[in-house]
C-alpha cells in the first residue's frame, strides 16, 4: 500500500510543484463558510492539514465538524471560501478532489438489497475500478471482514457495519481519509483493531482527518488538534502544545493548616486537608508554594496529576463533554 | 432490478394482464376503435406503454427517495460523479426497466392477441422517449420529495391520472368535445397514440405531432433535471 501512495501521490502533484517543493496540503480550508437558515455552521474556518499527518477535528455537537468534513467531500456546497484535497479544489476539481478522499461518514447508512462484497464492488464501480476483488479482498482481510463477505448488510451487527463503512471509503485507496466519528457505538475490541488498521494507513502514507467524542482517542492517535466552536476554530495546534499551554496542571495537596485564602479560587475539590487545586500553568506552581511558606502552612504530600484534552476542551469549549 | 425482479418486471406485467383479460372480455364484443382492429389488440400497445411510463418512472423515483431516507445515497455523492452522469445513470436504468417491461407486456399478451407491427420503428422511438421522459421525471420527483409519502402523491395524483386519461383504453374521438380538447394538452396522449400508431399504422393524430410532444417534454424535464442535479437541489445541501 506504501507504494502504491507513492505511486498515487507522483501522479496527483504537478511536476511544477514537486521542482519548485511546493508539495499541496492534503487538506486546506480558507474562509469557508456555510449557514442553514438562521444558523451559521461555518465562519471563517482556515485549516492546513499537511500530508501524512493523523489530524484530530474536535468540537461540541453542532460545533461545524460534520458540515467542515461535508463541504470537503460534497455534499455540501460552501457559501463562501475555498476547500481543497491535495490542491484540487472541491467545488471547481471535485471529480479529482473526490478521487484522492475516502470519507467515512457519521451515519451508518448501508444498501440492504447488496452483501458485503457486492456493496465494495459497486462502490468501486462508482470511482471507476472495474476489477478491484483483490485491493477488497486485502481490505477486508485488514477490517475482520472477510467471513462476512456474502452476508447481507442488513445481518451485520452495528459495529460490521462501521466496518463495511471504513471499508466503502477505502475501496479507491485514497491518499486522504476523513473518519466523521468512526467508533460511535463500536465495542472496546473492534474500536481497537480499528485504530490499529488506521494507524497503519497513516504510517503508509495516508493522511488522516478524524473527528471523534472520544477524547482520550483524540489524544492517543493524533498528532494535531483543531477546536471548533459554533463554526470558529478556537483553537489549533500540536496535541502536546494543546495540552501544555492551554490545560495548566492539577494538584493535589495534604497541608498542615489551611489553605490561605489567595488560593481559595483555584479549588476545585476539597476533603479534610487535602485539596486539589487547579493551576494555569506549571510556571505557577512557584507561586502558589511562595503563598504557602508566606502563610507558614507546611505541604505534608503533593501530587501533579497530568492534564488531558478533556481538561483542554472543557477549557476551550465551557460545556460538558459528552 | 433483477434482485427484485417479481416486484419491478413480473409484478407490473401480470397488472397489465389482469387489465387486458377485464377490459377485452368486458369490452371485445361493443368496441371498435379503428376499423378492423380487434379491440383486444388495439389495448395491447396501450397498456404496454402504459407499464413502461408507470415503471421507468417508479425505477429512477423510488431509488431515488430510498436511498435519500436511508442514506446510502451519500455513497453516491461522494463519488467522483458529474450531475449529468447521475442523471444518466437513472434515466438509463429507468429506460432499461421500462422496456423490458413492455416487451414482458407484449409477450405475455401474445396469449390474448397478436397485434400487426406495422412501423417497428416508431414503436422503438416512442418507447425509448417515453420511458426515458419518465424515468427523467422520475429523477425531479425523486429530488423533490422528502419521504415515500409525497412520492405516492406525485404517483397517484399526477402519473396515475395522466396515464389513464391518456387514451390507454379508448381513442380520444369517443370522448364528449370538452374532454377530447383536454386530453390534447396530455402529454402522456401523445407518448401511446404515436406507439400505437407503430403497431395499426392509424392514430389519433400525426406520429411527427405526437414525436414533436413528446420529444418537448423529454427535452424540458431533462434541463429540469439537469439543473436541479447541477444545483446539488434536496441532495448537496
Amino acid at each position: 500500500m506504501a507504494l502504491w501512495t507513492c505511486c498515487r501521490y507522483a501522479v496527483t502533484i504537478p511536476l511544477s510543484l514537486e521542482l519548485f517543493n511546493l508539495i499541496p496540503p492534503a487538506i486546506d480550508v480558507r474562509q469557508a463558510r456555510k449557514r442553514y437558515g438562521q444558523l451559521q455552521a461555518l465562519d471563517g474556518v482556515d485549516l492546513r492539514i499537511e500530508q501524512g499527518e493523523f489530524f484530530g477535528l474536535l468540537g461540541p455537537n453542532g460545533a461545524g465538524k460534520t458540515t467542515l468534513i461535508n463541504l470537503l467531500a460534497g455534499l455540501a456546497l460552501p457559501d463562501d471560501g475555498q476547500l481543497s484535497v491535495l490542491g484540487h479544489d472541491v467545488v471547481k476539481q471535485y471529480r479529482a478532489s473526490r478521487r484522492l478522499l475516502g470519507v467515512v461518514p457519521q451515519e451508518l447508512a448501508f444498501d440492504p438489497f447488496f452483501t458485503v462484497r457486492e456493496t465494495l464492488r459497486l462502490q468501486s464501480g462508482f470511482f471507476g475500478f472495474r476489477r478491484n476483488d483483490t485491493w477488497i479482498d486485502e481490505v477486508m482481510h485488514h477490517l475482520d471482514l472477510t467471513d462476512k463477505a456474502d452476508t447481507n448488510m442488513r445481518r451485520l451487527s452495528g459495529g460490521m457495519k462501521r466496518r463495511v463503512l471504513v471499508a466503502q471509503a477505502l475501496v479507491h485507496k485514497p491518499p486522504v481519509i476523513v473518519l466523521d466519528e468512526p467508533t460511535a457505538g463500536v465495542d472496546v475490541e473492534l474500536r481497537q483493531s480499528l485504530w490499529r488498521f488506521i494507524q497503519q494507513l497513516n504510517r503508509d502514507g495516508h493522511t488522516i482527518l478524524l473527528t471523534t467524542h472520544y477524547l482520550e482517542e483524540a489524544e492517543a492517535l493524533c498528532t494535531r488538534i483543531a477546536m471548533l466552536k459554533h463554526g470558529r476554530i478556537v483553537a489549533l495546534d500540536s496535541t502536546q502544545n494543546l495540552l501544555s499551554s492551554l490545560a495548566g496542571c492539577r494538584v493535589r495537596l495534604k497541608l498542615a493548616g489551611d489553605l490561605p485564602a489567595t488560593l481559595l479560587p483555584q479549588v476545585v475539590e476539597q476533603t479534610d486537608g487535602d485539596y486539589l487545586l487547579t493551576l494555569p500553568s506549571y510556571q505557577a506552581l512557584e507561586s502558589m508554594l511562595a503563598e504557602l511558606r508566606l502563610a507558614g502552612v507546611a505541604v505534608q504530600e503533593m501530587t501533579l496529576q497530568q492534564p488531558d484534552l478533556e481538561e483542554v476542551f472543557l477549557r476551550l469549549v465551557g460545556r460538558t463533554v459528552q | 432490478m433483477w434482485k427484485v425482479g417479481f416486484q419491478t418486471v413480473l409484478a407490473p406485467v401480470l397488472t397489465a394482464l389482469l387489465y387486458l383479460l377485464i377490459f377485452s372480455h368486458v369490452l371485445a364484443q361493443h368496441v371498435e376503435v379503428y376499423l378492423g382492429v380487434h379491440y383486444t389488440a388495439f389495448l395491447v400497445p396501450g397498456l404496454m406503454m402504459m407499464a413502461m411510463l408507470q415503471n421507468a418512472f417508479a425505477n429512477s423515483s423510488s431509488s431515488l427517495i430510498q436511498s435519500k431516507i436511508t442514506g446510502n445515497i451519500v455513497f453516491v455523492l461522494l463519488a467522483p460523479i458529474a450531475y449529468w452522469e447521475f442523471f444518466a445513470a437513472y434515466v438509463l436504468a429507468s429506460m432499461l426497466r421500462g422496456l423490458v417491461v413492455g416487451i414482458g407486456v407484449y409477450l405475455a399478451a401474445l396469449w390474448f392477441a397478436q397485434p400487426p407491427l406495422l412501423f417497428p420503428i416508431w414503436i422503438i422511438l416512442f418507447a425509448v422517449l417515453g420511458s426515458a421522459m419518465l424515468g427523467s421525471l422520475g429523477v425531479v420527483a425523486g429530488m423533490w420529495a422528502e419521504k415515500f409519502d409525497q412520492l405516492a402523491g406525485f404517483q397517484n395524483f399526477i402519473i396515475m391520472p395522466l396515464t389513464f386519461l391518456s387514451g390507454v383504453f379508448y381513442s380520444i374521438h369517443s370522448l364528449p368535445p370538452f374532454w377530447q380538447a383536454l386530453s390534447r394538452f396530455n402529454p402522456f396522449f401523445y407518448m401511446i397514440d404515436g406507439f400505437r400508431y407503430g403497431f395499426f399504422g392509424v392514430s389519433d393524430v400525426s406520429p411527427w405531432a405526437s414525436l414533436m410532444v413528446a420529444g418537448g417534454c423529454m427535452l424540458g424535464l431533462t434541463l429540469l433535471s439537469l439543473g436541479l442535479l447541477k444545483s446539488g437541489y434536496k441532495l448537496r445541501y
